[in-house]
């Protein structure tokens, strides 16, 4: 049974329509890459994901919990759906381990040892126990999104989202981010992420999705369609960000 | 009345009189704080009455001078019956004042907040109060700081209009006495004085105050 299932979604921005009717399907474990040109749709999908945009039309269920045409309960879907941003979007008020609380103690109510435990063993995870008690702007770009991770799987979710999670990084901190990432990967975190890094996508990565123009144009496992894609669209897109 | 005053007469008085410029400034900051803190809560919040109500609130006050809002209070209130002091009229318009443009500043501050501290939170599943209470409004705050304590200064220049109404605050008793003593250069000097008294710690403050947040994270 999937894990997510996404059903004839489609979204506009006014007159733009930007989802043009997404079919999706992810199992759990799953490691989904979304690649595709500048505004394509890959953000707007995502953002569908945990309700952060509205959808006109179709259905989304993550784990049991439903949106009918962009209605239902958004705040039990959040609870199931991480997701972690480009500009990591950390709270600059609170440290790295109040970062990682706040939620839990907030939305679920757990009491603030418990949470506190919780904060110490996910920034662990993400390498940076000692960092407890720093504040953001204490920390570098990358050490930055490790809290940011942390701080959404402070919440237990069934999948996390990541866009270009690695995009406003200086280039000597993306691997730092991306090995938290590989590490989620193998312990078995459904993942979801729109990223430009090809390479990773492929290692990484079990399922693949090229989307063009609001459309799913083209998907598969990311190591057959790198090698052999089958439209022209991907094929130009493949050549375009790593030519051969 | 001919009595003579001397110059520690008119001090005197003015010091008195500054009491209640003082007690006014803080009545009304205070008060319009409070009231500045619901107009800007129902000013944001996700209710399109609510918002379009305070909001033509927040431009009737800021469009119209204060001396028609203390007309309108004064004797707007004695026509329909109601009589109220001055010392009343002074300190409802004022906080009715301060309030609108409390209100305003503050919305401007929890604006400033960047639209990734809101998405951050909503995707936690926080629910509104709670973004609020524990992202955007101790946020806002640090912001709010330095251009709240600016204003206040405002508040105490704005006391003096009262005394148009009869209140009998630093700048009337200063035109009484201008008045009763022929000298109206000292008089008002010393009336100047005062407020700047009053009005410089204020300024100095509220400029430390944006160095400091400035700075800080
Ligand atoms: N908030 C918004 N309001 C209006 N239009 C939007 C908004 N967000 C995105 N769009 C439009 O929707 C389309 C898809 O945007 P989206 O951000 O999903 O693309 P993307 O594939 O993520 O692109 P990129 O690689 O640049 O991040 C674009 O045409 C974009 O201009
Ligand atoms: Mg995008």
């Amino acid at each position: 049974m999937s894990l997510v299932k996404i059903a004839g979604l489609h979204k506009h921005f006014g007159t733009n329509h930007v989802l043009k009717g997404i079919d999706l399907e992810v199992a759990s474990g799953d490691v989904v890459a979304l690649i595709g040109r500048s505004g394509s749709g890959k953000s707007t999908l995502l953002r569908t994901i945990n309700g952060l945009e509205t959808t006109d039309k179709g259905e989304l269920v993550v784990d049991g919990t439903a949106l009918h045409d962009g209605k239902g309960d958004l705040r039990a879907l959040r609870q199931k759906v991480g997701m972690v941003f480009q500009q990591f979007n950390l709270f600059p008020h609170l440290t790295a381990g109040q970062n990682v609380m706040l939620a839990p103690t907030v939305v679920k109510g757990t009491p603030k040892a418990e949470a506190q435990d919780i904060a110490k063993e996910v920034l662990l995870k993400v390498g940076l126990s000692d960092k407890f008690d720093s504040y953001p702007d204490q920390l570098s770009g990358g050490q930055q999104q490790r809290v940011a991770i942390a701080r959404a799987l402070a919440m237990r979710p069934k999948v996390l989202l990541c866009d270009e999670i690695t995009s406003a990084l200086d280039p000597e901190l993306v691997s730092e981010v991306l090995a938290v990432v590989r590490q989620l990967a193998a312990e078995g975190m459904t993942l979801i992420m729109v990223t430009h890094e090809m390479r990773f996508a492929r290692e990484v990565g079990n399922k693949l999705i090229f989307m063009h123009h609001g459309r799913i144009h083209e998907s598969g496992d990311p190591k057959t369609v790198f090698a052999d894609p089958q439209t022209p669209e991907l094929a130009n897109f493949v050549g375009a960000v790593q030519p051969a | 009345m001919l009595v003579q005053f001397s110059t520690w007469d008119i001090v005197r008085n003015l010091l008195d009189a500054g009491k209640w410029t003082l007690a006014l400034s803080l009545i009304a900051f205070v008060l319009g704080g409070i009231v500045g803190l619901a107009i800007l809560f129902a000013r944001i919040a996700d209710n399109r009455v609510l918002q379009a109500a305070t909001k033509a609130y927040i431009e009737i006050f800021q469009g119209t001078p204060l001396l028609m809002q203390l007309f309108i209070v004064f004797f707007g209130l004695s026509l329909v019956g109601i009589d109220v002091s001055p010392w009343l009229a002074a300190a409802a318009g004022l906080t009715l004042f301060t309030s609108a443009y409390l209100a305003e500043i503050w919305r401007g501050c929890v604006e400033a907040v960047p639209k990734g501290q809101w998405e951050a939170s909503a995707t936690l599943a926080l629910t509104y109060p709670q973004q609020m209470r524990h992202v955007i409004l101790p946020q806002a705050l640090r912001i709010a700081i330095a251009p709240t304590v600016g204003f206040s200064v405002q508040v105490v220049k704005g006391t003096a209009v009262t005394s148009i109404i009869g209140f009998a605050e630093l700048t009337k008793t200063g035109s009484m006495l201008a008045n009763a003593t022929f000298e109206p250069f000292l008089v008002f000097g010393l009336v100047a004085a005062g407020y700047f008294a009053l009005c410089y710690p204020l300024s100095l403050y509220a400029k430390s105050l944006e160095r400091k947040f400035h700075v800080a994270r």
